[in-house]
């Protein structure tokens, strides 16, 4: 009898008893769902839930993979170890020794946000009686993707706990929530624990550490990790090359460096029909349009060089897209079909106003280096909204051509 | 209760929990988001709003006779005004620390809905020995609301309890911090204390399913 046999006796056995809910959510978790999806605020097709989740998270693999890499490389690199990588296939970044560190940092973060939160789910699972759903897989991947490498794990799965009770159970679980849990576990960790969140030190792995010895009399070399948003934002120099920052070779949050591997992603989801390509595009042309009215305004000199908005307002507005994780926040983030806009029309608004919040505050707000989970957060707050216009607007039009037909 | 009847103490304990002004009738809610973030002042606040309910409402029921009911609530404005002013030169005298803390959220108990609403709800049709009974019972559970907020909020905010390193010292890295323990932000801003008084309705709502609204 294989286990799949073996669990469905278990499940049978259990039906209409309490911990029946927990016996079909392992089930449904290893093998195929018996039943499809039929409720729930989520695109009706033939696929079920569960393959539209798979289908995101084969397309964030290709980051996560990059993300262990660049965690080994970045670690090394600090330390002095290794030479700059030269190109996208250079052997001094795809390495063991950088995998091997890599992955010694980043799967801890995988495990603890799959462990926590499937554990947060069963238990809801069980006490509300309902069968679970399949709603965190895709929040349990982006987690770790969207934190600096060195967050302690305990943050961590306090932040998933909170992220996935206040954030999706309260509203009623999934395709109920109204924000995006793996944002909403961003932002908790950002306010919360701020010192983890932001600096020089976060992002490179062992940096804390090295700070702290030196601290306590050691004479080793600081190590430190400034990520470019960081740097501008202080109107520092930027170390990287626009080829470092588009193939991903720069510190960040782990799975957001590589624009090259993101537009694959973006690619496969829109192949595959799952992201909206509507949403992906109108929040780069937003953001785009934001970057030109600061370079509009740099141009016209109302800005003077002492202004400590200065120097990011003057990063010519193509190269935002480059910077920071607006092209992660579009294509993985914004494009949540349960938090987005749901009619065509919206998600131009929706997705626009995403991109021109984003560097907004990107720009303007020194404190909050990253804007994007910010403005995708408050644009997930509005999506009702906008698609409450755009459908009265829609009826509205219809009516009136009623009206001249009848008159 | 021997000291009081059963519909007395009814008065009392009613406001403490099921229903509580705060998780039940939602009413003043600015100033538990505003000053809990703090155990002391949380207290503080519990105590003047105590104060200003019970002696108000024995005014007020004292005077329900006689006041005009078009200008009644100027009268009752005037009442609260007085009692919120001792309060202030009480703590500005006693205790000018706290009352800087608070600053202008003592000011603010005359906007607190729960007094006038206690004023025009009950005093203003009760003898005076229950509207005092009443105004105590409802600002107690005003102010339990606000202490279990400010007792979370402190401890997970900033580790202490009325200022008392608790958790250990954040800085010499004893206690808790020694293991790498570390405050929440997040619990010092008050869109935290929106969460709390948000879970405080949750687990009250769960364990008596009477309270639940239908919709």
């Amino acid at each position: 009898m294989g286990l799949k046999q073996k669990l469905h006796t278990l499940k049978e056995k259990y039906k209409g008893k309490k911990m029946a809910p927990a016996f079909n959510a392992l089930h449904t978790f290893l093998y195929l769902p018996n039943e499809t999806t039929h409720s729930g605020s989520h695109v009706r097709a033939a696929d079920d839930l569960k393959r539209t989740m798979n289908t995101v998270i084969m397309a964030l693999l290709p980051c996560l993979v990059f993300g262990i890499y660049n965690a080994g490389y970045q670690h090394y690199l600090a330390t002095g170890e290794i030479e700059a990588a030269a190109g996208f296939f250079s052997g001094e970044f795809w390495s063991f020794q950088n995998f091997a560190m890599g992955a010694w940092t980043v799967l801890p973060l995988v495990i603890v946000s799959y462990g926590v939160g499937l554990a947060v789910e069963f238990l809801f699972a069980v006490i509300k009686g309902h069968e679970v759903e399949e709603g965190y897989l895709v929040t349990g991947m982006l987690v770790p993707l969207i934190v600096p490498v060195d967050i302690p794990l305990w943050m961590l799965a306090v932040a998933v706990i909170f992220g996935v009770v206040i954030g999706k159970e309260v509203f009623g679980g999934t395709g109920m929530n109204i924000l995006n849990p793996a944002l909403t576990i961003r932002a908790f960790l950002f306010f919360a624990y701020p010192t983890w969140m932001s600096g020089d030190k976060v992002w490179v792995h062992g940096a804390v550490e090295r700070a702290k010895e030196i601290a306590a009399g050691s004479n080793a070399d600081a190590i430190s990790g400034e990520t470019i948003l960081g740097s501008y934002a202080q109107n520092q120099d930027v170390l990287y090359s626009l080829q470092d920052m588009f193939l991903g070779f720069i510190p960040g949050s782990v799975g957001e460096t590589s624009k090259l591997l993101i537009i694959f992603g973006a690619l496969f989801l829109i192949f595959t029909k799952v992201g909206s390509w509507r949403i992906i595009f109108s929040t780069l042309i937003g953001a785009l349009a934001m970057g030109l009215i600061f370079n509009g305004v740099v141009e016209m000199g109302w800005i003077n060089e002492g202004s400590k908005f200065y120097g990011l307002m003057t990063v010519p507005f193509w190269q935002h897209l480059i910077i920071g994780s607006i092209l992660f926040g579009a294509v993985y983030m914004a494009t949540d079909p349960v938090t987005a806009s749901q009619t065509n029309k919206g998600k131009w608004i929706y997705g626009f106003l995403i991109g021109f919040i984003s560097i907004l505050i990107r720009v303007f707000n020194p404190a909050y280096p990253e804007g994007v989970f910010l403005a995708i957060l408050l644009m997930n707050v509005f999506a009702p909204t906008i698609d409450h216009y755009v459908l009265q607007g829609n009826i509205k039009r219809r009516m009136k051509r009623l009206k001249v037909k009848t008159a | 209760m021997g000291l009081l009847s059963k519909k007395d103490s009814k008065l009392i304990l009613d406001p403490l929990a099921d229903n509580n002004p705060i998780t039940i009738q939602v009413l003043g809610i600015c100033s538990a988001l505003a000053i809990t973030a703090q155990l002391k002042p949380s207290v503080v606040m519990a105590i003047s709003v105590v104060f200003v309910l019970g002696v108000g409402n024995v005014v007020i029921s004292l005077m329900r006779n006689i006041i005009p009911s078009k200008i009644r609530i100027i009268v009752q404005l005037i009442v609260v005004a007085t009692l919120v002013i001792i309060v202030d030169q009480v703590l500005k005298a006693f205790a000018y620390e706290l009352s800087k803390e608070l600053s202008v959220f003592i000011g603010l108990i005359i906007t607190n809905c729960i007094i006038m609403g206690r004023f025009e709800a009950f005093a203003l049709g009760n003898g005076p020995w229950r509207s005092f009974l009443d105004g105590i019972g409802n600002a107690a559970g005003y102010g339990v609301i606000l202490i279990i907020v400010g007792f979370f909020r402190e401890l997970l905010g900033s580790g202490t309890l009325f200022g008392f390193k608790v958790l250990g010292d954040p800085v010499e890295k004893s206690g808790l911090y020694a293991i790498g323990y570390e405050n929440n932000g997040f619990m010092v801003l008050p869109p935290m204390a929106l969460i709390v008084v948000g879970l405080i309705i949750w687990v009250q709502r769960s364990r008596n399913k009477e309270l639940i609204e239908e919709n």
